[in-house]
């Protein structure tokens, strides 16, 4: 099968015009298969977006795109628990995307997709998972290529199709605390939204002055951007059929079109890394967890 | 008789045993449980010269027992592809050893041990981030879980609310180190070094610290390639965690805490309130620590629950000096504030 691109769910809290803006590009140029939808890091944030999502959805569908709605990664108060179980109970009508137990409470027994908060590190987790109606499922981003490999031969298996994430700042943490509430001295309750200046995250630099990660109100990201186009291939042969584009304020059309032709073998993983540098401010790229080696890192194939 | 509320259950304590020798002193310090781990990945503190040998573990179950104490034991990270056998065989051990009860994060490997070992008890940890009746409904329904650790993100009231509508046991943390992150759900550590917390069990390795002093006695710390914290010479460097550094922001004028600054969660003082909500288990974190340290928090806090549960009030006072940098929080369980 060959592979196909996706456009993950929006990370960061993207003004509404912006959103509507991004997505009805992605509709009509973007060559991907699937748009997951929602948000999936802070539920204050959600209010903005939920009454634009069918007409969002419609488009993308006239684009010809799949639509998958994905819950919250962390749930905490009675505004997340109603609000996973709203998109849980359109199960049935659209395709849904679990990312913590509480959806999969709600899930479980019908058709899901499990995105890359459910923890799926092993073979008999998603056999387990896969048993009760998961048929689709985002890999966590630590996981490297020799466990990639076992879970492509299970998944073959288990008729599951896997996702990888191959662009875009890793997320690495989640955490009861908004951080971005923080660095501005307020608290979480009384957020006034600060985390909406920083489209791509805040930067958090050492005390030596090396970049080091980004914050994303309760959730912590990496300062690099994830690059695996020099590992596509390997992971196509390894049984990966999906590849997750995460949004960031770069030209995200391009950069699935990039991906696209290097799916297509147009160009090979130096062109395709060049020209995602120009699709804006996108590094410093990493790719050291596939490899097994400290996340951040970053080698080309020798 | 008052009838608004029922008696006051005494709840468990259940202590870190890091070694055979720790688990021990915290048998004989007044435990009523212990938690300990096998000397490999299948725990979250998997460090050198931490947790039990098979060998040992039979030996410490047997010296535990005689004296009334539980064992419980981590197997709490999730094995990546490729080598779920390891904790299989955790799993096969424990339940030869006849352990307690074994504490799990991973699904698979809390399938096999609710369908080969359908009498062994099985505890949720902290590891599976379960933070709502939702969440932990599914694993008490799939796995027969009959005890959840709550991560350490909920407040009192919270804890109440979920207590009410879930049919197992709630543990939680009262203290100890404090990790800002939801446990189960940070590859901080595996982004700076290459070993993963998740299914490596660590954070923070010791081979991958250094400290570093410039010409002006300034002292940074630093986890593999990162500076996580700066000291001057007047200052105690504290161990390079990525949660607890000093970061520079274009949000702040000077290096702060971005996550939290380094300081240990004491909720001694909420005992009386835990126990009301319906917490059934104590937990004091710390498998790293001392004999010495575990032998006074344990002596301390079996003090504080007998006293709570006569009416008094706990004295923490010797707890104070046992705390990160002297430093104590009450952490998210206090108020919504602390988000």
């Amino acid at each position: 099968m060959t592979a196909k691109l996706t456009i993950g769910p929006i990370l960061f809290h993207w003004p509404t015009e912006k959103q509507l803006e991004f997505y009805a590009r992605i509709a009509d140029e973007a060559p991907v298969d699937t748009v997951y939808l929602g948000e999936v890091i802070c539920s204050k944030r959600s209010a903005f977006m939920v009454q634009h999502y069918d007409m969002i959805a419609e488009r993308l569908k006239r684009g010809g795109k799949k639509v998958v709605y994905s819950t919250l990664s962390e749930v905490l108060i009675k505004r997340d628990r109603k609000d996973i179980k709203g998109v849980c109970d359109i199960q049935g009508e659209e395709e849904v995307e679990a990312n913590d137990a509480s959806a999969l409470f709600h899930l479980s027994g019908k058709p899901h997709r499990l995105g890359p908060w459910m923890n799926v590190y092993n073979e008999d987790t998603l056999k387990f998972l896969a048993a009760k109606g998961a048929y689709h499922a985002s890999l966590p981003a630590e996981l490297y290529k020799d466990s990639i490999a076992v879970l492509g031969e299970a998944a073959k298996k288990l008729g599951v199709a896997l996702e990888v994430q191959v662009f875009g700042r890793i997320p690495l943490a989640l955490s009861a605390r908004c951080y971005h509430a923080r660095a501005h001295q307020l608290s979480k309750d009384n957020c006034q939204f600060v985390c909406e200046k920083d489209p791509d995250g805040m930067l958090l630099n050492t005390l030596g002055g090396q970049q080091f990660l980004a914050i994303n109100g309760i959730q912590t990201l990496s300062d690099t951007y994830l690059n695996l186009t020099g590992e596509l291939e390997e992971l196509q042969a390894m049984g990966v059929s999906y590849f997750r584009l995460s949004p960031h304020s770069n030209d995200m059309v391009e950069t699935a079109n990039v991906f696209n032709r290097l799916i297509e073998g147009q160009i090979d993983a130096a062109e395709a890394t060049s020209l995602i540098q120009a699709t804006g401010d996108v590094e410093p790229f990493s790719n050291g967890f596939y490899h097994h080696q400290p996340g951040h890192k970053w080698s080309t194939a020798s | 008789m008052n009838e608004t509320s029922p008696p006051m259950l005494r709840p468990e304590l259940v202590c870190p045993a890091g070694t055979p020798a720790s688990l021990r002193t915290a048998v004989d310090a007044g435990a009523d449980a212990v938690y300990c781990g096998f000397k490999n990945a299948t725990n979250a503190r998997n460090f050198p010269g931490l947790n039990f040998t098979p060998e040992e573990l039979e030996t410490a179950v047997a010296y535990a027992h005689e004296r009334g104490t539980k064992v419980l034991l981590a197997i709490n990270t999730n094995p990546p592809a490729g080598l779920v056998d390891l904790w299989k065989s955790a799993i096969d051990q424990s339940a030869a050893l006849g352990v307690d009860a074994v504490i799990l994060a991973d699904i698979g490997v809390a399938d096999y041990a609710a369908r080969k070992y359908p009498d062994l008890r099985l505890h949720l940890s902290v590891q599976a981030a379960a933070s709502t009746p939702e969440a932990l409904n599914y694993y008490c329904q799939e796995f027969g879980i009959k005890r959840v650790v709550l991560p350490r993100i909920l407040t009192i009231p919270e804890i109440k609310e979920i207590k009410a509508q879930i049919p197992c046991e709630i543990e939680t943390f009262i203290f100890g180190n404090h990790g800002l992150m939801v446990e189960g759900r940070c590859s901080l550590t595996n982004y700076a070094t290459g070993v993963s917390t998740n299914y490596d069990g660590v954070c923070s390795p010791a081979s991958q610290v250094k400290y570093v002093e410039d010409a002006n006695n300034n002292l940074s710390t630093q986890l593999g390639d990162f500076t996580i914290d700066c000291f001057s010479c007047n200052e105690n460097a504290g161990y390079p965690t990525i949660c607890k550094g000093r970061y520079v922001s274009n949000a702040r004028d000077q290096a702060y805490y971005a996550f939290e600054e380094p300081i240990s969660l004491n909720l001694s003082r909420l005992l009386p309130d835990l126990i009301e909500a319906g917490v059934s288990a104590l937990k004091i974190e710390g498998r790293q620590r001392s004999k010495a340290y575990v032998h006074k928090v344990v002596s301390a806090f079996s003090k504080a629950v007998d006293d709570v549960m006569v009416g008094g009030k706990p004295d923490i006072t010797s707890l104070v000096a046992l705390t990160e940098g002297n430093k104590e929080t009450q952490g998210a369980f206090q108020s919504k504030r602390w988000r």
